[in-house]
């Protein structure tokens, strides 16, 4: 099928095409540079196009979400849709169930949301909820940071092995990119401990954040991975945690990168909660100006916002004793699930409010990152939903973004409390983001950051995964007109993907599979043989499963969409 | 049992099978198959291993239908698939139960069936470990896999449940025997501690056998909770167990390095039900100030947390889900399905792997014995006594693979070892013939 998009008003940050009136064509599920005079025509005069979305960094699929649902019904009752002919009933708010998450993302005009942590053990269940959500590609990363064989590897400085562990991990699980969350903080958490900063080593192992946060790096690298590492550093949302950023993405400086298309050798997650000052939540202040500073002067980073939204969510992490803290502090139930030889995991609700002073603080931190943050390419857009708000709320943060004068309405009106003005440079910074910006920290910066050379663009033989919006750039002044943009990125008036118009003004008029995105490393089958054979005896007694029954099937992960990767060694 | 000589006459070995059985869905079993039956189980324990042997026993084998007399009688599978599909497409209130022996590849279309139709979809939660989710919801739920406790517990309780007779396998897998990585001596480094009033086998085995009374179970766990929030306990006894010897445990659950206690339906269906529930995971929570604790609920089918897993991804809630208004409501008391067959609501009942007619409450039961009833199983029971439509399905991780997910929620992909009767159909095939049909008939009717 050929269609041709016609006389919108095009973002492609990655194609340097910014706010050009043009027609985009497609056929067969790729971009294409002429279509025949039978191509279906879109009339989209003077609307506002992008690529699809691409998200870096959700919680959508998997065991977190699941035992969120199974014990917070009264979040599942918040959301509900009855089905239509063409769409299954929707529950949910902060934790929707499979087939409204992928409703929700394609209503937005998103194509590919990276599920960011998976334990291997688990992944398969990951996979069945994949197969369960509609509409998207989801890429997945596996948890790696307090895995045994990591641990082991890391402590032996061994990291060729290391490498060929992660490559067969990736296989094993369908996953696509290495995850850290907490390095040896969760392994800790094995015994009700944590580790403080990245030169605290686990318990028992002698081994440290930084060795773990550098060892996997070079795999990554010696594995040519698409994505760099994804991290989510010690200390998570303790006041005084900016110098254990700090530490982690500067540990990283001399790693060498092995990628033509990404620039960054780590990447930050959620920065929001890892940008504290200050000695406790009575003294708490914003420690974003070092850490932006050090991302202006340094390009082996990237980060994501995990901006906080302010409404009731629920937080999930495997950052384990993080959510026991969390509990402590509110009284909230508290779940948690630690997996055996891989990572520890927990659950809070939370209530963010306006009113709350550090809440408003936290609201002020994610907005200043970006705003700070000089090149856009080092940033995306996220909540790390559902941990500082939900994915849905993606629009509202667009519309913060892009206006100034609201957010300083906000901090007049009392929308937040004062500590957002008074403890951050928030109300100082005046800049807007353009449509452009949105691109990129929306689609074009988030494809980059992973590698995906085929999405996250609209140049010719990209895949056709592509988002018109119900508003006219050229007759719209998005820096006051908040509510307007909330409302447009919200209600995709086109969400295209792989060619497919999957939702009309605002409405899903069709379901597709979700693709399953993974890496297949080739050229070190050799050394993962040798690896697995390695570690099997310890695999075999200290497991509960069988290696045979371990790994992700490939029927679990059908359809699929595998990359293969050269290793270059 | 004297003892056997082993098996050695077979055609081929199947490993690494997992047990359709227990909650343990223990993934080591070696079938021997000699031609197209399993003729030997290893390391199957004795219900693992008589389960997959003695399958064709009271085998359910072709589809059935009751006829004027109230006997069931051969059908052809059109004739069965064709009356049950017509039931299910004309009834107001269907409803459908069990799933928890079956793969999460057969709930797929049951549950699309379910909400074509806007029936009511549960499966045994809502008899056995609904009170346990109900203290989910209420406050938490601290859990792990069982390599945890394999690796790492020093002491592991069990309470109101006898896992040497109902999950035999448990312990010497997962949580006392096996040598974990920081417990090298296996065994001789943890202490096993159980809280029953009956001096079960389990009981037998254990460091510490505190026999509360019966229906003691809450006050007991709160007299824990007191002394460990620094309180002093004003009676002598309480639940039947001298206050010293509270103190004691006190302690030594205070001090330990990492603790794991499982609880079965003896805490769930005592006095107190969820009561009970809930105040073991506050204990639970009130622990990890000192030290590490996990808790865990000994499931009892292979997969009956796999449905309520699967419910949740796909509908948001865990069971006894309700579609008749076109989106799921989830109600206790209200959608469940002993309360729908109380009230007399339901009027058409398809059970798949579940014996009602064994475990329903006679009252409800009743209200079977008035209305239609469709079985899928593999085996004939109390339940085939009341049905009228027989669909005989197979044996799911021995002659069907599928998936299913452990107590602890860790999924697997059970293999099969052998074919199936040429007779029997897989659940997933029947279940999605149901639909197919139903869509017919709902389509020729519009
Ligand atoms: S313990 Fe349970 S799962 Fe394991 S073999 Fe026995 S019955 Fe099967
Ligand atoms: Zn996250």
């Amino acid at each position: 099928m050929e269609y041709i998009l016609k006389n919108g008003i095009v973002y492609d940050p990655i194609n340097e095409v910014n706010g050009e009136k043009k027609d985009v064509m497609f056929k067969d599920g790729k971009i294409v540079d002429n279509v025949s005079d039978s191509a279906k025509v879109l009339d989209v005069t003077d609307k506002l196009v992008m690529p699809a979305g691409v998200d870096v960094h959700c919680h959508l699929a998997g065991p977190k979400l699941c035992l969120g649902r199974l014990y917070r019904p009264e979040d599942e009752r918040r959301g509900v849709k009855p089905k239509t002919d063409i769409t299954r009933a929707e529950t949910g708010f902060s934790i929707p169930s499979c087939p409204a998450t992928g409703y929700r993302y394609s209503r937005m005009g998103y194509g590919t949301v990276v599920e960011a942590a998976v334990p291997p053990l688990e992944a398969k269940h990951t996979h069945e909820e994949i197969i369960a959500i509609p509409n998207i590609d989801i890429p997945t990363l596996p948890l790696f940071g307090n895995n045994w064989f990591v641990l082991q590897f890391v402590k032996e400085g061994n990291i060729e092995d290391l490498a060929a562990f992660v490559s067969a991990w990736l296989k094993i699980t369908k996953g696509y990119g290495v995850k850290l969350v907490n390095p040896c903080g969760s392994e800790a958490w094995g015994w009700g401990m944590n580790v403080h900063g990245i030169d605290d080593p686990a318990p028992y192992w002698d081994v440290t954040a930084r060795e773990v946060i550098r060892g996997l790096a070079e795999a990554n690298e010696m594995l040519g991975l698409p994505h760099s590492i994804h991290v989510h550093p010690n200390d998570l949302g303790h006041p005084g945690n900016f110098p254990t950023t700090l530490n982690t993405i500067d540990c990283m400086k001399d790693i060498k990168k092995n990628s033509e298309y990404r620039n960054q050798t780590i990447h930050l997650t959620h920065a929001q909660f890892h940008c504290y000052d200050g000695t406790s939540w009575r003294d708490v202040t914003s420690g974003v100006e070092p850490v932006a500073d050090y991302i202006n002067k340094h390009d082996h980073v990237t980060m994501d916002m995990g901006q906080v939204t302010l409404d009731e969510t629920t937080t999930m992490t495997a950052d384990g004793p993080m959510e026991y803290d969390l509990y402590e502090l509110t009284g909230l139930k508290w779940a948690n699930k630690d997996i055996e030889l891989e990572t520890a995991s927990g659950l809070v609700p939370f209530i963010y409010s306006g009113r709350n002073p550090v809440h408003s603080l936290q609201w002020a931190i994610g907005l200043e990152l970006a705003l700070t943050i000089k090149d856009t390419w080092k940033v995306a857009l996220t909540t790390d939903s559902p941990n500082a708000g939900p994915f849905i709320r993606y629009p509202r943060v667009i519309s913060w973004l892009m206006s100034n004068q609201r957010r300083m309405e906000m901090m007049d009106n009392k929308e937040v409390h004062s500590w957002a003005a008074r403890k951050s440079s928030l109300a100082t910074l005046d800049r807007d983001y353009d449509f452009y910006d949105i691109a990129t920290i929306t689609r074009a910066g988030p494809s980059k950051i992973y590698g995906f050379e085929d999405r996250g663009h609209l140049g010719v033989g990209a895949l056709a995964d592509i988002a018109v919006y119900d508003l006219e750039p050229n007759n719209f002044d998005p820096s006051i007109n908040a509510a307007a943009v909330e409302q447009a990125f919200g209600n995709a008036l086109y969400t295209i993907k792989d060619g497919e118009v999957l939702v009309k003004d605002g409405e899903i008029v069709k379901v597709v599979s979700s693709r399953h995105v993974w890496s297949n490393v080739q050229g070190f089958e050799d050394e993962e043989k040798r690896v697995i054979e390695q570690i099997m005896p310890m695999f075999n007694k200290y497991y509960t499963v069988k290696f045979e029954n371990y790994k992700v099937h490939d029927h679990y992960a059908e359809p699929s969409c595998e990359y293969k990767i050269n290793a270059s060694k | 049992m004297g003892y056997e000589e082993p098996v050695t006459d077979y055609d081929k070995i199947v490993e690494n099978c997992t047990c359709a059985f227990c909650g343990s869905n223990c993934d080591d079993l070696d079938c021997l198959v000699k031609d197209n039956h399993v003729v030997a189980v290893r390391h199957a324990c004795r219900l693992g291993a008589s389960k997959i042997m003695e399958d064709e026993d009271q085998r359910l084998k072709v589809p059935m239908m009751r006829n004027e007399n109230g006997e069931l009688v051969e059908v052809e599978w059109e004739t069965a698939l064709d009356a049950a599909a017509e039931l299910i497409a004309n009834s107001v209130r269907p409803l459908f139960y069990g799933w928890s022996e079956t793969s999460i590849e057969a709930m797929k279309p049951g549950l699309e069936l379910t909400e074509l139709v806007g029936a009511v979809i549960d499966n045994q939660a809502t008899i056995c470990h609904g009170p346990t989710v109900q203290a989910v919801q209420n406050v938490g739920y601290p859990l792990m896999t069982l390599g945890e406790v394999k690796n790492r517990a020093d002491m592991v309780v069990y309470t109101g449940s006898n896992p040497m007779n109902a999950h035999p396998r448990h312990l010497s897998r997962y949580t006392t025997f096996p040598k974990g990585w920081f417990r090298k001596r296996g065994r001789y480094d943890r202490t096993l501690v159980t809280w029953d009033p009956k001096y079960s086998d389990t009981a037998k085995l254990s460091d510490i056998w505190i026999p509360f009374e019966e229906n003691g179970d809450y006050e007991f766990v709160n007299a824990i909770r007191a002394v460990l929030k620094g309180k002093k306990l004003k009676k002598d006894v309480i639940a039947g167990i001298p206050t010293e010897d509270i103190y004691e445990l006190t302690e030594k659950m205070k001090n330990t390095q990492f603790g794991a206690l499982f609880f079965g339906l003896g805490l769930t269906h005592t006095l107190s039900k969820q009561r009970n529930i809930d105040i073991a995971i506050q204990l639970v929570q009130d622990l990890n100030k000192y030290t590490k604790w996990v808790l865990l609920p000994m499931r009892g089918h292979f997969n009956v947390n796999g449905f309520n897993i699967f419910m949740s991804y796909e509908m948001g809630f865990p069971y006894g889900v309700d579609f008749c208004r076109g989106y799921p409501r989830y109600m206790i008391g209200e959608t469940t399905t002993i309360d729908l067959l109380n009230r007399k609501e339901a009027d058409v009942f398809l059970v798949i792997a579940a014996d009602p007619g064994a475990h329903f409450p006679s009252g409800a039961n009743m209200h079977l014995v008035d209305i239609p009833v469709i079985q899928i199983d593999i085996h004939w029971g109390p339940t085939t006594e009341l049905a009228d439509i027989v669909l005989p399905g197979t044996f799911i991780g021995v002659e069907t693979a599928g998936t299913s997910y452990r107590m602890d929620s860790v999924p697997l992909n059970m293999k099969k070892a052998i074919d199936p009767p040429e007779t029997c159909r897989e659940d997933e095939w029947i279940v999605t013939e149901l639909l197919n049909r139903v869509k017919k008939i709902k389509e020729a009717s519009k």
